[in-house]
């Protein structure tokens, strides 16, 4: 499928999203609540077939903490890129897509390690890389007194 | 006399125990703790620890400008320097629209295809060494030292090379370095065989690997297992076959896939992989084009306000680049796609109801560099 055929499709499947063309790739925004149907049907509808979930990555911004996915399908070799959002900062939970692709579950402990989103479902959270003692550092208003010496 | 009671194995059963596997252990090669479950010397659950390494380069890049953020690349999977450096060249040169010289291009992919050889030797030696056959050892870093020789005329450092610039290369190629490397490709040539006499053919390392910890291609994709490991499996996952950059769209080359997936094909996969970047190269090697060796760029690179990826194949398998830009001269965000975090956590999936020794052979072939990981 062509980035506009995409991007026809997916936009008369989901009226709600925001379906439009990236610098690069078809991007893609869906509300948070309806994002894991969402997911589920973008590798299980045949035209589709996203099975290849390439990076999961978080980025925090003023209003709210928002989950890119990069995607790809293995057999029609096209590639979309998904975003979500969480309600706001505070309340920082999503919803697993461990389910749909299991590398997710990795990612996903990657990105509650350093950006704090919760994931609801997800078979076993847990920090990656730091310990507890530490805040959540990508985010951007953490402050480290210890390590970072400001100029 | 007494009876003699015949005992079968399913009745003896021991408790099963937790095993610390690292984080100094040899063949994890670096800080992985692997946090081994077993009962007796079968493998029930193995749960990967990682972050001991791990020192925060995607929180750095943000107060760093783009060319600084080159030289924390090569740093993370040292092994494939040139390919994460490059990575973020062409993320920045497309964002930015601006159209390298063809020069650069090769000299680029040439590059690529050395560190690829680099890094497949390194890793051919090593894991040998987890094995049990030290002699590999020896003749891997011994055969490597010639393509760092080469590297370090060129450019002046044998490991982190920073040799990609936003825009091009920083140095012209050595006058010598054609020389140097067919050199080493007639030498090499006559290299690998000998590395398949004293190892692929062995009778020991072939009951030690194969069928050993099997990747189905469907797993591989759900994992996301990129690069040899990858497609050892079946997955045909070569970026550059499907998203070619750089020189790679001039060049005829085959994407070697595997069908077994087993420790064995991996190993298979990665040595034809050498046959292969031979070829690349001597494609390339005769065919450098003249011209400049990078187009002038701003002393202060700031990317538009955007989002950019970048997808490049290092010797280990998808490299990512993910710049979220404000429009300032540091990134707002930067994210790494490395291939070894994907390739590592499918290791409890297919480890299990194996020997521990096993696990070796697995993690041996999955080729796994730990700063990749933790970054």
């Amino acid at each position: 499928m062509t980035n506009e055929q995409l991007i026809e499709k997916l936009s008369a499947a989901n009226p709600d999203a925001v379906v439009k063309q990236g610098s690069q790739y078809p991007e893609i925004t869906v509300a948070h609540d309806k994002m894991h149907a969402f997911m589920q049907n973008l590798k299980s509808d045949a035209s589709l077939a996203f099975d290849y979930l390439v990076c999961e990555s978080g980025v925090d911004y003023p209003a709210f903490i928002q989950v890119v996915y990069h995607l790809e399908s293995t057999t029609h070799q096209h590639f979309i890129v998904v975003k979500t959002t969480t309600e706001n900062r505070e309340i920082a939970v999503l919803d697993t897509v461990s389910d749909i692709w299991p590398t997710a579950e990795f990612h996903e402990d990657e990105i509650f390690d350093l950006l704090g989103i919760t994931f609801t479902n997800h078979p076993h959270l847990r920090r990656l890389f730091l310990d507890e003692t530490w805040g959540f550092p990508l985010r951007k208003d953490f402050h480290d007194d210890i390590h970072v010496v400001e100029r | 006399m007494a009876e003699i009671k015949i005992i079968t194995t399913d009745e003896i059963k021991t408790d099963e125990y937790l095993v610390n596997m690292g984080p100094q252990h040899p063949s994890t090669h670096g800080v992985l703790r692997l946090l081994v479950k077993l009962e007796g010397e079968i493998v029930h659950n193995v749960e990967p620890h990682v972050g001991y390494i791990h020192s925060g380069i995607e929180k750095m890049t943000e107060a760093l400008s783009y060319p600084q953020i080159i030289h924390l690349t090569d740093r993370m999977d040292y092994l494939s320097a040139h390919m994460n450096n490059e990575a973020v060249c062409l993320c920045i040169e497309n964002a930015l629209q601006v159209e390298v010289p063809e020069r650069v291009k090769y000299i680029r992919t040439i590059f690529d295809e050395l560190q690829r050889l680099a890094s497949h030797q390194l890793w051919w030696c090593a894991s040998g060494m987890d094995l049990g056959a030290l002699t590999a050892f020896f003749y891997g870093l011994r055969d490597r030292e010639d393509i760092l020789d080469i590297f370090e005329e060129t450019c002046g450092a044998r490991l982190t090379l920073n040799y990609s610039v936003p825009g091009g290369v920083m140095f012209d190629i050595h006058p010598n370095f054609q020389t140097k490397v067919k050199a080493f490709i007639k030498k090499f040539r006559k290299i690998l065989p000998e590395y398949d006499k004293l190892l692929t053919g062995n009778i020991i390392f072939q009951n030690r690997t194969k069928g050993v910890g099997v990747l189905s291609k469907e797993d591989a994709i759900a994992y996301g297992v990129t690069g040899p490991t990858g497609r050892a499996s079946g997955f045909s996952c070569d970026v550059r076959k499907h998203h070619p950059y750089s020189a790679y769209p001039y060049i005829k080359f085959d994407e070697k896939l595997g069908t077994d997936g087993d420790s064995f094909m991996r190993w298979k996969l990665r040595m034809d992989e050498m046959w292969e970047s031979l070829n690349i190269i001597e494609q390339l090697i005769d065919n450098i084009p003249e011209g400049d060796i990078a187009v002038k760029m701003k002393g202060v690179i700031k990317l538009p306000e955007g989002e950019f990826y970048q997808r490049v194949e290092t010797a280990r398998g998808e490299f990512g680049v993910y710049i979220v830009s404000d429009g300032k001269k540091n990134p707002y965000r930067v994210k790494f796609r490395s291939p070894g975090f994907s390739n590592l956590f499918t290791i409890n999936h297919i480890a299990k109801n194996w020997k521990i020794a096993d696990l070796v052979a697995i993690m041996a072939t999955f080729d796994l560099v730990i700063p990749d990981i933790d970054r």
